[in-house]
């Protein structure tokens, strides 16, 4: 327990890093899958054909394999220099964004038909009708799947630590490498910390979704 | 859903879509051509870039690897089955103490990331577990199929996967029970059977069809998720393929990550087409709708509740 | 056109790959004696992995000139490699009879405690806390802790330019801590050092720091972009890893040593491995007595 105690700036600074990390790539996913949600919802098919390519692609493709294609991949395409944590965060936004845009979709896909049909049979167009009528709608129903999608962020937000960040699972790592004996206490003090944040991000969810909760 | 949130297009609306259509292919156009561009610029189609994929050893790097990952995710959907259904059966128990356990192990593994649940599993118990995979002469299979005996690790890795995708899949079995009318339930109470009977013989049979769809996308997850055996070195597809990749005459670490990246699409998609089918098939024979995407619908604690 | 045609047979390739198999050519020259009369005391290991004709030796993949593999290559390549054939050897078992087995850092300890390798020879340093754990014959080679820095950028001449530079090393290794705790460089961890290497020539790190033969390996394959900068900061006894508690193993594997120190085969392992990296081969270092 004093391992601990004793290197707690250490491990406070790597969760510092794992929510900047979480908190940067969760808003560009939450940009980039909502663009793409309302592309595989549009009247136009080409979108709809580039929304599902996008999700069928990186949904399907390991974080990891991001990872070094990005982090090794982009410099050799010319962009070098200390880019490691806009890397990191950019292969996170695009692998979270395909799985925000289904939650999405999910979520629009919840609303009941009748008032889609509804909203049109008074003419109002597409945009409208998404916009005025399901998204509101849709909202609510978005957020435990949404609240699932960043929870999965965070979580994933420890594969850099072989990826020249030094966030929370690194703290551990060199921990276990300083106090072999502690490893029990490492890993339970880690695992609290991620832990607290799941949690967190979860009761923030339900918080939400009680208090957009619609008396019918 | 989508198609009724408009109406069919007019001869206006569709010259409109036509031309929203054009421009958005413009502009995908653009941005591919402007990637291909950089791609040629700094030399990634050279043939020397391409050159090792036809080189034996390095196809047989990449085959092992690829056997590795599939051995990894075999292993780890077929035991997380096994401990989703004790677990989940547990969380469905009328007795509290056992619902309690069931779901404190269920969250925890939910909560805690992989990477740190396999790396600790490996700084911890790789001996024990290697023991083990050599007690049941999974040591030596692996070894005659010439894919190393890094069990230590295989063994942390299909651990690590277990206890997380065991956890996700109690989730669904769940929801997947919860799903069942509750007259089903009542019914079977009223005849006399007992909790544990109920949920064998009327509930679970039931929910195992609404679950089906979700059971296979969970296993896309676990597939992708073996990559993760890379923090423990153990030689599945992405590490083989950025070990040739490292090689510094090659360095040729985008065409890898594009040859690498078709192939996981390519089997992962197939694996989502199998579970769309799944669930089309099950929304045609019974009234319960199918459990939705198990990324969406099951994971993270207080997502489903 | 022709890199077109490259890029879809390869792909027609990789679809083959399933029934590819095919064996390069073991090129290795100058192989050690294999002594076939040699004969040990029953019950010990020596005598187990003899009448075996059979080692799984723990080696490094990924460092060149001490233990590197070409995955266009069937076998690992370098000095710590040769020293691994010259025990082999030793114990009468020929080099094609080795199973190499790779380890990287964090994994030597449990793959010796678990018999996943019978010894390690990876660049191990010999410590007290290692031998805690698991047994250390050697040392058979003496080395410390260097900078890898571009050819290019002068601004590095030694550890004590490092404050605030980025880093790298493999992550849970002691070299990042020693860089980060004594001279103020910005930790970047990766998985691998060819990873470390490649994020060099990526500029995304400013220096790589490790065992220096480790960077004179890398140096050497790529003589114009990169060099070893300042003086070792640090002293790593290079052992050979065995289970712990074998004392017989430990004075065959020190007697071993000695030997290759005498009979010359040391010296020839060093020149034909990192000698080639333009490194002065050193003494033959003095081995510790088993405990």
């Amino acid at each position: 327990m004093n391992v601990l105690i004793d290197n707690l700036p250490d491990l406070l600074s790597g969760f510092g890093k794992t929510l900047a990390l979480s908190a940067i790539a969760g808003v560009c996913a939450l940009i980039l899958g909502t663009i793409l949600a309302s592309f595989r919802v549009s009247p136009v098919p080409v979108f709809r054909a580039i929304g599902t390519s996008y999700v069928n692609i990186f949904r399907n493709t390991p974080l990891v394999l991001l990872f070094v294609l990005f982090i090794f991949g982009l410099p050799q395409l010319g962009i070098t220099g200390d880019h490691l944590f806009a890397f990191a965060a950019a292969a996170m936004s695009i692998y979270t964004a395909a799985f925000v845009c289904e939650a999405l979709r999910s979520g629009i896909n919840s609303v009941n038909v009748g008032q889609a049909e509804a909203a049109r049979s008074i003419g109002l167009t597409f945009q409208q009708n998404l916009s005025l009528v399901i998204l509101p709608q849709a909202f609510r129903a978005v957020i435990p799947p949404l609240a699932s999608v960043f929870i999965a962020l965070v979580k994933n937000t420890a594969i850099v630590e072989a990826f020249g960040i030094t966030e929370a699972a690194y703290q551990m790592d060199s921990l276990v490498r300083d106090h072999p004996q502690s490893i029990y206490a490492v890993f339970a003090g880690t695992a609290a910390g991620y832990i607290i944040i799941v949690f967190a991000i979860s009761g923030a969810a339900r918080l939400l979704e009680r208090k957009l909760e619609v008396k019918r | 859903m989508s198609n009724v949130l408009f109406d069919a297009p007019g001869p206006k609306g569709r010259a409109r879509q036509r031309v929203f259509g054009t421009v958005g292919v413009v502009i995908i156009v653009a941005f591919l051509g402007f990637i291909v561009y950089k791609f040629n610029q700094s030399g990634q189609f050279e043939s020397k870039m391409w050159d090792p994929f036809v080189n034996p050893n390095v196809i047989r790097t990449l085959a092992n690897g690829l056997l590795n990952t599939l051995i990894a995710a075999v292993f780890s959907i077929i035991l997380a089955l096994i401990f989703g259904a004790i677990f989940g059966s547990m969380r469905l128990s009328t007795i509290a103490p056992i619902r309690w356990i069931g779901t404190i192990v269920v969250e925890f593994f939910r909560a805690v990331p992989l990477v740190l649940l396999i790396l600790f599993i490996f700084l911890r118990y790789a001996h024990a577990m290697q023991g083990f995979f050599d007690s049941i002469g999974v040591t030596d299979v692996m070894d005659n199929l010439g894919l190393g005996r890094s069990q230590g690790a295989l063994a942390s890795l299909i651990l690590g996967l277990t206890l997380y995708n065991g956890s996700v899949l109690a989730e669904i079995l769940r929801a997947g029970v919860n799903s069942v009318p509750t007259g089903q339930r009542e019914a079977a109470y009223s005849i006399g059977l007992r909790p544990t009977q109920t949920l064998r013989m009327i509930l679970a049979p039931q929910a195992i069809r609404t679950m089906l769809p979700a059971i296979v996308s969970q296993s896309v997850v676990a597939l992708k998720d073996t990559s993760l055996g890379f923090i423990v070195a153990f030689e599945e597809f992405v590490r083989s393929g950025q070990l040739i990749a490292a090689n510094p005459t090659l360095r040729n670490y985008i065409p890898m990550a594009l040859i690498l990246g078709t192939v996981y699409v390519l089997i992962n998609y197939s694996l989502s087409k199998f579970a769309q089918y799944l669930s089309n098939r099950q929304q045609r024979k019974t009234k319960l709708s199918p459990l939705k995407d198990p990324a969406l619908a099951a994971v993270g604690p207080g997502a489903i509740k | 056109m022709r890199t077109k045609i490259a890029a879809v047979a390869a792909i027609a390739a990789l679809a083959l790959a399933i029934t590819g198999c095919g064996k390069a050519k073991d090129d290795s020259s100058n192989q050690p004696k294999v002594d076939k009369s040699v004969s040990f005391d029953a019950g010990t290991k020596m005598e187990a992995l003899n009448k075996a004709q059979s080692i799984k030796i723990g080696v490094k993949f990924d460092q060149p000139g001490l233990g590197y593999k070409d995955p266009s290559k069937s076998g690992p390549v370098g000095f710590d490699i040769e020293i691994a054939k010259i025990v082999a050897a030793k114990l009468g078992i020929p080099a094609d009879k080795i199973q190499w087995v790779e380890t990287v850092s964090k994994n030597r300890e449990p793959f010796l405690q678990n018999g996943t390798v019978d010894i390690v020879v990876a660049s191990y340093s010999i410590t007290d806390e290692r031998k805690q754990i698991v047994g250390m014959a050697g040392p058979y080679y003496v080395t410390g802790q260097q900078l890898l820095v571009r050819s290019d950028d002068d601004s590095i001449k030694g550890p004590d330019d490092l404050t605030g530079k980025g880093v790298c090393s493999v992550t849970g290794s002691t070299s990042i801590k020693t860089v980060e705790e004594k001279y103020g460089a910005t930790p970047k961890p990766f998985g691998t050092y060819s990873e470390c290497v490649q994020a060099l020539l990526n500029k995304t790190v400013d220096a790589v720091t490790t065992d220096g033969p480790i960077l004179l390996g890398y140096a050497a394959q790529d003589p114009d972009k990169l060099k070893v900068v300042g003086d070792t900061f640090s002293e790593e006894r290079y052992g050979i890893g065995f289970a712990k508690g074998d004392t017989k193993f430990c004075e065959f594997l020190s007697t071993t040593i000695k030997d290759s120190f005498k009979d010359g085969s040391w010296e020839q392992a060093f020149k034909d491995t990192l000698g080639k990296a333009k490194v002065d081969a050193p003494k033959p270092p003095t081995v510790d007595a088993c405990a």
